[in-house]
């Protein structure tokens, strides 16, 4: 897919997570907008993944360990049409396979396993790099993490196990933005060099602009020709990316817009 | 006498059989956190290497390793001591391994305070509590090494997490491989009408030795191995609560939320009949030997027999 249709996708995408969170009355929208262009290329244009059969086994897998910005991933798979547009106002409520954090006991397709309890999913793509590895597969496996995230102790442990085991089919992305729900990441506990930090831990290290789509897909294929090292891309975002009045605002962390509010920013978005 | 066909620890029984199911099911995967050999992990790591990861010192990491895994359809067992299987990575185990309901097996070794000279630090007392309330989790604590082995093998036909508890120090065989075991099913070793004793782990043989002292009294003991604690028989332990008209419960573990708690549940909703419990008082292990462990802590069949005369004074 072109740059250009790959941005239609993306508006697609923010106008879904904010009409979605508005329905929902909760959720999380900054850490939602600033992921955006770093799903849509690998969704689109990176993994091996077919809408009509989520769980082939010949599929890359895809496993947001930043449960909470499950809106992003929701939008992308009704983009794919793996789940019906209409689907995605049921988020947080009663019944829904939209669950607050995604739930893999809900049956969507998609879900590889449940997330939203922050540190966790590295673990997991460290485990299933390591199965497709003990089976001779070719696929790859995506980890998408948070920033704040980083403060996670067990980050680490998977961390080194995912440099000493050599999985060059593991690729971690860092949704860099800064910001976390007590402020800025800086303040509440740093996490810097973050860079020198996982290259120390054996892995290769791509740093770029998370809503280009060029250095974006440049990274991802990097990451793909990268042999017996498993690859970081700490890709700087912007929280709230897209919306004016949410953008680098950390108040947006865990607060969704009133009817008004989202209808100011969709106006905004249409630009 | 209680008929003992030799002695060996539980964990052999867990390691030999993970070997035999690595023979027979390809898809068989192990995972150590550096114990591997002193929880008998060893056995299948040496045949086959290609299927076992040992992730170090970093039990997090192991469990959401062996998530992984199970993702990508492998059947991962992952074992170490029952301290760091299931207290350290407790959250990993709840919120990704049983929420997505993952063929995890959790081994946890080094159960009780047979662990010995160790301490309270390394003796697990607590984990039937902490895994039992999870749901999708079923929770195994075999009676002996013959039993581990029966429960290793039998935990790969379930779909789902499993966690199964066993120990360092050698114990009494009492088992054989023609004693029938299912999972999920309680049996009943010896008949008898004036009072239930329900056991799991060790406290099997040692509710067996109660049970002649109590016959030699003129008391006929009813022993149960209940060696699966979730899901748990009900019907075994409600019948035998309403023949018998008195349970006594043991297992060395904690006596908040565990295995006598567990019964406990039952029998107020089935057959609410007086019950005494054997187990570890709400308080930490120590160092010493595991026999002496034992009797300082009250956890033998003399103890037993105490809380059944205890018990009948109450039917």
């Amino acid at each position: 897919m072109e740059v250009e249709q790959l941005k239609a996708v993306s508006k697609n995408v923010r106008k879904d997570i904010l009409t979605m969170l508005t329905e929902a009355g909760s959720g999380h929208p900054g850490g939602s907008l600033s992921a955006v262009e770093l799903l849509v290329e690998l969704y689109f244009n990176q993994m091996k993944f077919n809408p009509d059969n989520t769980t082939d086994p010949g599929r890359d897998y895809f496993i947001l360990s930043k449960g909470h910005a499950c809106p992003v991933l929701y939008s992308v798979l009704s983009q794919l049409k793996c789940v019906d547009n209409k689907e995605l106002c049921t988020l947080r409520k009663p019944g829904s396979r939209l669950q607050g954090h995604p739930a893999k006991d809900k049956n969507l397709p998609g879900i590889e396993v449940s997330t939203g309890s922050l540190g966790y999913g590295l673990s997991i793509g460290v485990g299933v790099a390591l199965g497709i590895k003990s089976r001779q597969g070719a696929n790859r496996v995506y980890v998408m993490m948070g920033d704040g995230e980083q403060q996670e102790g067990s980050i680490w442990e998977a961390a080194m196990s995912a440099g000493h085991l050599k999985l060059d089919n593991l690729c971690a992305i860092v949704d860099y933005n800064n910001l976390q729900i007590d402020g800025k990441i800086s303040d509440v506990m740093g996490v810097e060099p973050l860079a020198d930090k996982y290259r120390a831990f054996g892995w290769h290290t791509v740093e770029i602009d998370g809503h280009d789509f060029k250095q974006i897909s440049k990274a991802y294929a990097e990451a793909k020709s990268t042999k017996s090292r498993p690859t970081m891309i700490l890709a700087r975002t912007i929280k709230g990316k897209g919306v004016s009045f949410m953008e680098n605002n950390v108040d947006w962390h865990g607060k969704v817009p009133s009817k008004e509010q989202r209808d100011m920013a969709l106006k905004e978005l249409e630009k | 006498m209680v008929e003992v066909l030799g002695k060996k620890a539980t964990r052999f029984g867990f390691g030999e059989g993970l070997l035999e199911l690595g023979k027979k099911n390809p898809k068989v995967f192990a995972l150590g956190a550096d114990t591997a050999a002193s929880v008998a992990l060893n056995i299948f790591a040496e045949a086959f290497p290609e299927r076992f990861v040992n992730v170090g010192v970093a039990e997090q990491n192991m469990m959401g390793v062996a998530a992984g895994l199970a993702v990508a359809g492998w059947i991962p067992y992952a074992a170490t001591y029952g301290v760091f299987a299931a207290g350290r990575p407790w959250e990993q185990i709840r919120t990704t391994i049983c929420y997505s309901n993952l063929n995890v097996k959790i081994g946890g070794s080094h159960s009780g305070v047979m662990v010995g000279p160790d301490g309270a630090t390394h003796q697990a007392l607590e984990e039937i509590a902490i895994m039992r309330c999870l749901p999708n989790m079923t929770v195994i604590v075999p009676c002996d090494m013959v039993e581990t082995k029966k429960a290793t093998m039998e935990a790969s036909r379930i779909d789902g997490p499993v966690y199964i508890r066993y120990g360092r120090e050698s114990v009494p065989i009492i088992t054989s491989e023609k004693t029938p075991f299912k999972i999920g099913r309680a049996e009943v070793l010896t008949e008898g009408k004036d009072v239930a004793i329900m056991a799991c782990g060790t406290m099997v043989y040692e509710a067996l030795v109660a049970a002649e002292a109590l016959e030699s009294k003129g008391i006929g003991a009813r022993v149960v191995n209940v060696h699966t604690i979730k899901p748990i028989d009900e019907k075994t332990i409600a019948d035998a609560a309403r023949e018998c008209g008195a349970v006594v419960t043991a297992e060395e573990h904690q006596i908040h939320g565990g295995f006598g708690s567990a019964v406990a549940e039952v029998l107020v909703k089935n057959a609410p009949v007086p019950v005494e419990m054997v187990g570890i008082m709400d308080v930490f292990g120590e160092s010493g030997n595991p026999a002496d462990l034992m009797k300082h802590f009250k956890l033998k069949d003399t103890d037993i027999v105490r809380a059944v005369e205890k018990v009948l004074k109450r039917k």
